[in-house]
């Protein structure tokens, strides 16, 4: 005989909703570990996320705990007014490239400066995914996308803004850290890491942005698996992974 | 006997087949006979036996599709 153990099933910290990203978008990999780290912190019942804009707008449908929607951008302004009158909520905010790099870096970077107490989700797929694959601040030296039909030219576009680095030199950050989800391996990785960005939140230690490098099989013209893999050797080499800074470590 | 076992919840399957690169022993693929209520060519195994219980199809799952059990022997 033998006994039966689960040794993975659908978090408790998502909705039964199917989520509505395309075939093989890692952008479901990551919502995984945002509900499972509130789920093994015991913190999902107190927890607050911002939904932006981007394919993740809809994602107040597909976690568990209490969401609200913010204008494309001002997810971490939001965060903070909520984080304000509820100070022992938890608060993420869930950002695309587009949404945080782009037209909310203002907002991204003053609550840093500010020294928010909340939790940013930064997914970075190095392109605008919803509106059909534009140009992103993130879109690689020579990236073809619907505007950038040639490829990315630095000589017109700059390079690619590197986010971890750039928050890392914000004195009101405490932690950031860059993480993928492109194996089991890095997928682990990557929980430990929001996991401590959620329980520097919950001590009250301020500010933290986790970096999730991620794909858009559906703008980038590939299969799921061959969008992880391109990731893995474009991607990663640009935007290297690890901890850009964390006060509680004395990393700065 | 199998070391584990996996479940599918067909109907949340889009057929992807990202998890199919990530299982080590090789016994996933796609059922092409058939498609789920969405319309999707969904996931099967084609060798339960094989099946170590590593949980690493469920874990690269965007759409927890995949609860993975392990069979435990008990103590004689
Ligand atoms: C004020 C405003 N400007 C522009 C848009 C159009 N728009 C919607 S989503 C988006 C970019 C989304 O890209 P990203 O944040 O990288 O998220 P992804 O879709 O790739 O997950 C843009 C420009 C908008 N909705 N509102
Ligand atoms: S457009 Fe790209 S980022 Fe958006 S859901 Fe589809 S694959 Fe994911
Ligand atoms: S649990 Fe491991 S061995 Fe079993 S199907 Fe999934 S990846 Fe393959
Ligand atoms: S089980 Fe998940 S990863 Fe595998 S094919 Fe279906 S949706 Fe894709």
């Amino acid at each position: 005989m033998s006994n039966v153990k689960t040794v993975y099933k659908k978090s408790e910290g998502l909705s039964d909703f199917h989520l509505s990203y395309c075939p093989g978008c890692t952008h479901g990999v990551i919502h995984k570990l945002v509900a499972e780290s509130l789920v093994e912190l015991d913190l999902l019942d107190r927890t607050i996320g911002i939904s932006s804009v981007g394919c993740s707008a809809l994602n107040y449908d597909f976690f568990s705990c209490d969401m609200q929607q913010a204008a494309h951008g001002r997810a971490p302004a939001v965060a903070t007014g909520i984080k304000r009158v509820k100070k022992d909520a938890i608060i993420f905010t869930y950002q695309g490239d587009g949404d945080l790099a782009s037209i909310g870096i203002a907002e991204a970077i003053h609550a840093a400066a500010r020294g928010e107490n909340i939790t940013i989700v930064f997914v970075n797929n190095a392109i605008y995914g919803m509106t059909g694959g534009q140009m992103a601040p993130t879109t690689l030296p020579g990236q073809i996308t619907t505007t950038s039909q040639n490829g990315r030219d630095p000589e017109t576009q700059g390079l690619p803004l590197k986010i971890s680095e750039l928050m890392a030199t914000i004195p009101g950050a405490t932690y950031v850290e860059r993480v993928s989800v492109h194996d089991p391996k890095h997928v682990f990785k990557a929980k430990k890491a929001l996991k401590k960005a959620f329980e520097i939140q919950r001590d009250k230690k301020g500010f933290s942005l986790i970096e999730f490098i991620s794909t858009c099989p559906v703008n980038w013209g590939m299969t799921p698996k061959g969008a992880v893999d391109w990731a893995v050797d474009n991607l990663i080499p640009y935007y290297p992974l690890g901890v850009y800074k964390d006060k509680t470590e004395g990393i700065e | 006997m199998a070391k584990g076992r996996i479940i599918i919840d067909i109907d949340r399957c889009k057929g992807c087949a990202l998890c199919i690169s990530y299982c080590p022993v090789n016994i996933l693929e796609l059922d092409l006979t058939t498609t789920n209520e969405r319309g999707y060519t969904p996931l099967m195994t084609n060798d339960k036996e094989k099946c170590i219980g590593c949980g690493f199809c469920a874990i690269m799952c965007p759409d927890s599709v995949i609860t993975v059990e392990k069979f435990i022997k008990e103590a004689k």
